[in-house]
Formats: structure tokens, sequence, C-alpha cells
């Protein structure tokens, strides 16, 4: 059972498997979806996190399970740490209608209302107002609790950015901002597209409450985000966590990766936030030696299950191509 | 039956009220909707009935706020986002096409955006260029909402409540030239209307003339002049823009066998193509000429009046197209 009424990290043995235990989740749910795809099992555009774990997994880890969460097109990790079974998300990787949303949206578009997760938005920026709307639905109808909206640096350069943590902060909203900042929009660096890049200082200038965090560290995430939840929680309005993080793969698989220097990629890599936290854990006796082989022999379980589920579940048949553009009937009260 | 005199203004108010008082989680949001009372004094009164925080101004964010009524409505409310008018909705076309009419069917059918968009629309008040066009027909291009145009005060006052029924977005098109526009209303009973059919305003035997919105009484204008001359025209309104009610206006055309397709907006790629394409496809053997269009100049709308009023549909411009489907 997740603990969530603390605002500090209290990291037991327990606690640093399960951080442990949804990185690795992540990163080889993600390194099979890359091997899918070559073999066409996935097509479309597939968006990796793979080096960006700790921030999905420390900012999720510190959210109730009714709190909503809104993501961008790289959201895998994000629906598999909010607890969305893998093998759902596997079958909308293949589009199938076993998958989260019956296959439609595929890896762009993971979506599951019952574990109010509100996508999957690719448009950059766009899930920023239906989060502040979120969150403004559970001030009116006095439930207290908070909404998570994950996007990406490049979303600072979009109006919609600037509309929405100023409607948060002007009406008080319950939102916790966290921008994941991996320095490139697709190919364009921060600093080439930014007048001022530094992020959390931008939220700042609302009002807002911001912290910029080491987006590499998942113990380091995880306690701003209970620090920054517990004060959303306590209605004291909005609040803004920027996580310095990298991605380790191409921003997609059609990216040739021409826009940044090999060394970049791969100091960051002297920075992965698996080996960061397992090593550092091993080392304070958190983990047992044991642990972090026991965790990928689960996972590459847990992952064989996910695939035979995929590629065994049916596709949603053509005939039903037009059903739930619209609903089927109006309901009969609003 | 005793009934009462009202404008669409107020008939919009009303509706805006009953829908309020009828369901808590309905709220209006938009620029000016409060202190102000709207940009067209819609909402004029109702912050004092109910409060600031369900008649809530918004600041000058269209992306934001109707992005944030796509959120609330998917958090269990009822939102009624009003945007000043149909130019300014361009800068919430983002969240109104990708967000609200696509997420039932790309999550699977596992969302439903019971969100209701209101805007003004059209031309005819000398408000120029950037205030004065009719893109109705870009939101009846899109999946997935249902678009509205009361075109009489019965409508305005009625159409509201079922909107904020169905499950689904939908976005109320009001003509800025309407809301002085008075009519009779029952005093009491329940003012909803059917949101799925086109109406039949005039019965006539000789030309089909399909108008919406304001169009509409100018096509009833029209219909008055040709009468004096023998020419006896079934004026349809279209009411609803998203889905077309092909039925409505395809029976309609098998009767008279002639069809003019009055649209405010610019021909190409409009609404009335769309309309004119359905009535070729399921009527063609019906038809005694072509389809004929009066739509607006290919022109952003001007500010003098002449030039204005010279842009737009007319009566004049209604019958002249009426008798040339006629040959007359």
């Amino acid at each position: 059972m997740r603990n969530i009424a603390d605002d500090r990290v209290h990291l037991t043995r327990e606690h640093a498997v399960e951080l442990l235990r949804q990185m690795t989740r992540i990163r080889r749910f993600e390194e099979k979806c890359a091997e899918l795809y070559t073999q066409e099992k996935i097509r479309g555009f597939l968006h990796l996190y793979i080096g960006e774990e700790a921030n999905a997994v420390g900012v999720i880890s510190a959210l109730a399970e009714d709190e909503a969460i809104v993501a961008t097109y790289r959201e895998h990790g994000h629906a598999l740490v909010r607890g969305l079974p893998m093998s759902e998300v596997m079958a909308e990787m293949f589009g199938k209608a076993a998958g989260s949303s019956r296959g439609r949206g595929g890896s762009m578009h993971i979506f599951s209302a019952r574990h109010r997760f509100f996508g999957g938005n690719a448009i950059v920026a766009g899930g920023l107002p239906l989060a502040v709307g979120l969150a403004l639905a559970d001030k009116m109808l006095g439930i207290e609790r908070a909404t998570c909206c994950f996007f990406g640096e490049g979303a600072a350069a979009e109006g919609e950015f600037h509309e929405s943590l100023n409607l948060a902060a002007l009406w008080h909203l319950p939102v916790l901002f966290v921008c994941e900042n991996n320095l490139y929009a697709m190919g364009t660096a921060l600093a080439r597209s930014q007048s001022n890049p530094s992020i959390s200082t931008r939220a700042a200038v609302y009002g807002i409450a911001s912290e910029a965090v080491d987006g590499m560290n998942v113990v380091d995430v995880e306690a701003a985000a209970r620090r920054a939840v517990h004060a959303v929680r306590r209605g004291e309005g909005p609040r803004f966590i920027e996580a310095k993080t990298y991605r380790f793969r191409a921003h997609s698989m059609f990216d040739a990766d021409l826009y940044r220097e090999k060394a970049e990629i791969e100091a960051w890599k002297k920075r992965d936030p698996l080996t960061l936290f397992s090593d550092w854990a091993l080392s304070a006796g958190v983990l047992h030696p044991d642990d972090r082989q026991e965790i990928e022999v689960d996972v590459a379980r847990e992952i064989d299950t996910a695939v035979g589920f995929a590629e065994a579940a049916e596709w949603e048949p053509v005939e039903d191509l037009a059903t739930d553009v619209v609903s089927p009937r109006p309901e009969t009260e609003p | 039956m005793t009934v009462r005199r009202m404008n669409y203004r107020e008939a919009v108010r009303e509706a805006l009220r009953e829908a309020l008082a009828r369901d808590k989680r309905v709220f209006l949001m938009g620029e000016d909707v409060n202190r102000y009372g709207g940009a067209y004094a819609c909402s004029l009164g109702l912050p004092a009935e109910f409060g600031d925080e369900r008649i809530r101004d918004a600041p000058l964010s269209e992306s934001a706020f109707v992005g944030a009524g796509i959120g609330a409505a998917l958090g269990g409310m009822r939102p009624i986002v009003e945007i000043m008018t149909i130019n300014f909705s361009l800068l919430a076309l983002d969240q109104i096409v990708n967000s609200a009419a696509t997420l039932r069917h790309m999550s699977g059918g596992q969302f439903s955006v019971p969100i209701v968009i209101r805007m003004a629309t059209g031309a005819g008040r000398q408000l120029a260029a950037q205030h004065s066009h009719s893109l109705e027909g870009w939101y009846g291009h899109i999946p997935g909402i249902r678009v509205l145009a009361p075109a009489t005060v019965a409508d305005a006052r009625g159409m509201l409540w079922p909107a904020l029924l169905d499950p689904d977005p939908v976005v109320i098109m009001e003509h800025a030239t309407l809301y002085n526009d008075e009519d009779e209303l029952p005093a009491e009973g329940d003012m909803s209307v059917d949101i799925t059919k086109a109406a039949k305003r005039r019965e006539g035997s000789d030309a089909t003339v399909i108008a919406h919105s304001a169009s509409v009484k100018k096509a009833l204008n029209a219909a008055e002049m040709l009468a004096g001359e023998g020419i006896d025209c079934e004026v349809i309104d279209l009411r609803i823009l998203r889905p077309l009610d092909d039925e409505t206006i395809v029976a309609s055309v098998r009767k008279t066998h002639r069809a003019v397709i009055v649209d405010e907006a610019w021909r190409s790629g409009s609404l009335a193509a769309e309309i004119s394409s359905r009535i070729t496809e399921q009527a063609f053997y019906d038809l005694d000429g072509a389809v004929e269009r009066v739509c607006s100049a290919e022109v952003p709308i001007p500010y003098p009046k002449h030039l204005e009023q010279a842009a737009l549909p007319q009566p004049q411009s209604i019958a002249a197209a009426v008798r040339k489907a006629m040959r007359r």
C-alpha cells in the first residue's frame, strides 16, 4: 500500500524496492517496445522515456490513486506507474482492441478512466488547460485532492503554458505542474528556443511556488513531489516542479539524433537514474544484494506476459470504426 | 395559453438562469461574463443570483479557459463556456478540435466531454474583419461535436438545456444581429426544443430555400417578395449544423424540385457546398435545375455599412437566386 500521507520520503527497503521496480518496469518495457518497433509490431510514433524514469516514479509515488494525472505523448512510464496493467498498455502499443484506449490511440494516447489517467496528449502544452479544469472541478465540487500535470520544457514556449499557469494561480487551483526538462524540444535545444531557459523561474513570476530538482535522482524527485503535493492538498494553490532530466534515446524512432553531441549523451548516461539509485541504495544498505536481480526477473516475466497478451489480442472490428465518435444516446438527466 | 414577449438576449439569459438553477454542476465561464454582464449582456444580473464561482470571469486566454472547461467537464462539471466572438474562438480551436472532439473516440469510449461552448457569430454590425465572420462551417466539419445555430427566440431559449443533457461537446452559434429580436414565448412550461431536426419555417411548393441563423429571416423576407410574383418558397431553418438533418432537407427538395442555399460564410469550402453536395447525392433526379447558392462575397468583412451589406446575402440576392433556379 502506497503511503501518501507523509510529506517526506521514508526509504524503507520495501519502498526502495518499489522505486527501483517501477523504474525497471519502464526501462525494460520501453526497450522491448523499441525491439517490437523494429519488428513492425508497433508502428506510428514511439517516443521513449528511457533516462527520465525517475520523474514519473518519484512524482507518482507521492500521489493518491484518485489524484488525476494528465501527461504527454511520452507517457508509457506514467501510465505504468499509475497502475495501468502492463498488458493493456502493451496491447495499446500494438493497436489491439484490448488496449487501454481500445487500440485507437497507440503509444501517444494512453487513457484510463478507472485510473483517472487523462492521457496521452500529443499537442505540446495541450494538457495544461485540461489539468487546470480537472482541478477547477475538484475545487467546485469540494473534493480535496491534487491534479498532476506532466509536460516537457518545450511546452514553456506555448501560450497555453502561460495561460494555464496564470489561471491556476489566479483561481488558486490544486494543480501540481511537473515540467520534465530534458533539454530538447524534439531537436531544438532549450537555449536555442528560450530567452530565459530557467523554466522554474518563469513559473515563479505567476506567483507559483516553484522548485528545480535533479530529475535523475528519484529520491530528490519524490521528496520535492511530496512537499509540493501536500501544499497543493492543503489548499495553498498550485505548485511547480522543474525536473532536470535527459532522454537517452532519440526523440522518436524516426529521429537520427543529429542535433546533440555523443559526448553529451554519454555524460548524462553516467547519471542513469536506475544505477544512480540502486548503487546508492546498495551501498547504504537499503537494498539487499539480491534485490536488483529479483526485480529484473519479475519484470522480465511481466513483459513476457504483456507481449503474449498483446500478440494474442484481437483487432477492433472495422465495423466498429465509427463507434464512440459521439455517445450512442443522450443521457436522460445531465 | 398565456404568452410573453422577450428578446433573443433575454431568452439566452433565461436559459442560462434555468440551467444554473436546475443543476449545481452547471457554471458559466468566459471573458466579461460577470462584472461586465457579458459582451452581449446575456449574463447581466446572473452573478447576484449565482455568485462569482458559477458566473466566472476568465482572463483573455481562450485556449486555457476553453481547455479548462473541457477539463472541468471531464472532472464531473457541466460548464458553459462563452467566447465573445467566433473570430476569437480560433484561439481555442486547438482545445475544441484536438481535445473536446477527440477524447471520446481516441480513448476508446472512456470519456465524455459534456461541455457547451457558446459564441457570437456573423456580420451586420459594422464590426469589421476581425469580429464579423461566419466560421460555423469549420465547426460543422469536425466529428465529435454537435453544432447548433438558434435562429429564433424560442430556439435561443430552448436549445441550451438539451445541449447540456448531451454527453458530448456542443457548440452554440448566436448571431450577433439576433440579440434584439423579439418574439412571443409561452409564459410557463418546458421550453426545451429538439436539437436533432431542421425546421420548416415557411411551407411552399416551388423552391426550397435552406438557411440558418440570421439568414433565415432574410430568406423569409425573400419568400414574401417572391410570393407577390407567384413563386411559393419553402424555407428550411437548418438549426443543427452538425449533424445535418439530411432527411428534412431532402424531403423538401423532393417536393419543390429546386434548392437555394443561403450561407453567410464564404462560398469556397462552405457549409453551403456541403449541403449542395448532399442534395445532388441524395435527390439529383428530383431536381429541375442546378442548386443555387447565396453566400458572402469572398472578402474580409469591411467596416462601412454599404460595403458590409454588399458583402452579405440579402433578401434581394436570395430572391434573384430563386428566380434563377425557377428560370424566371
